[in-house]
């Protein structure tokens, strides 16, 4: 049986919508701090009409990712982020507790 | 990301080529740091390259000093372990599917007809060859982990000792203490010496009391994972 690994399939997501014509952008976990729900090198691809694929926090930043993705789509300029998860935000989305992650978006060209 | 360099990781991925993408976090300038070549927007200095690789052989990624205050993170992207059972009894079929999920690529091999038939393990594949021709094929590394299911030592023989002449990360083998110890001194007698032998792990799995083929199945999988990462705690010995 074949491992369950997501990275593949998000990177062969972003191929074929940039195969389709559409602007695509790829989100990836640089950095974490504390209790992070998905580990570095984690990958979330973002097209320009919001939809996604991959994951960079179990839910709870992939909102605020996906808006800057599509910036990154429009202006071609890669950006470095920090979000942190409160406790509070976590609990909300099923985590149990908080921690800091840092995303790099860029857009595939 | 430039087009290029997003096919060729794709095409890394599906060849089971491990890759690092190596990205210069300031300019998003990348390259990617095969096991032999680099290709891309920069090269590397010799203490780069060096983290990338050890971050390539650690399945790690994470962050790489591309220069006095140059930024630069690393994402690997290496193939899945593989998982290799010998043996298609109920602990495998139980095994297979926990250990896709926990990112293998789980083979069994079997080459008894009557116990490797679909009809008993249903969405099971099972290579229906002798394992030591099998792990000949499948070609044995460092991503790999054998673990023995049958108890017979016409199955299980060969197999550890293929993998005890391979750098494979794990070695177990089911069976009693007792079992295991008659398993040590055939093997003894085919050649292998005590310091080979030592890499057996015998009875396989984490001691947790484990009893049904599922449970058997947790107490494996937990084993080959604190192997693979390097936090191996007692074994069952």
């Amino acid at each position: 049986m074949t491992a369950l690994t997501d990275h593949d399939a998000v990177l062969e997501q972003a191929a074929a919508w940039r195969a389709e014509g559409r602007g695509v952008a790829l989100a990836t976990v640089i950095a974490t701090w504390g209790s992070s729900p998905r580990p570095m090198g984690s990958l979330l691809a973002v097209d320009e009409s919001g939809a996604m694929t991959g994951s960079v926090s179990g839910g709870c930043i992939e909102g605020a990712v996906v808006h800057e993705a599509r910036d990154v789509i429009r202006t071609g300029e890669p950006r470095r982020m920090t979000f942190g998860v409160t406790n509070e935000m976590a609990w909300e989305v099923g985590l149990a507790c908080g921690g800091e992650v840092q995303i790099f978006v860029e857009r595939v060209e | 990301m430039k087009q290029d360099t997003l096919l060729r990781l794709i095409e890394a991925r599906a060849t089971k080529r491990p890759v690092a993408l190596v990205t210069d976090l300031g300019t998003g300038q990348q390259s990617l740091v095969f096991e032999t070549i680099v290709q891309g927007d920069f090269g590397l200095s010799d203490d780069a390259l060096r983290t990338v690789r050890d971050r390539l052989a650690q399945d790690r990624s994470g962050p790489v000093a591309l220069g006095d205050d140059i930024e630069g993170f690393v994402a690997v992207f290496a193939p899945p372990p593989r998982l290799l059972l010998v043996g298609a009894v109920h602990i495998a079929q139980a095994l297979v599917p926990m250990a896709a999920q926990a990112g293998f690529d789980a083979v069994v091999i079997d080459p008894r007809r009557g116990f490797a038939s679909e009809a008993r393990f249903p969405g099971l594949t099972v290579v229906p060859e002798w394992p030591d021709d099998a792990l000949k094929a499948i070609g044995l590394d460092h991503r790999c982990a054998l673990v023995t299911l049958t108890h017979d030592p016409k199955l299980d023989d060969p197999a550890l000792a293929e993998a005890l002449n391979a750098p494979v990360f794990f070695i177990g083998a089911l069976g009693s203490r007792k079992t295991h110890a008659a398993r040590l001194e055939r093997l003894t007698a085919m050649g292998l010496a005590d310091t080979q032998l030592a890499r057996i792990h015998g009875p396989v799995g984490l001691p947790i009391g484990a009893d049904s083929p599922g449970e058997i199945a947790v107490s494996i999988l937990a084993q080959v994972v604190a192997h693979r990462r390097g936090k191996a705690p007692e074994s069952n010995a």
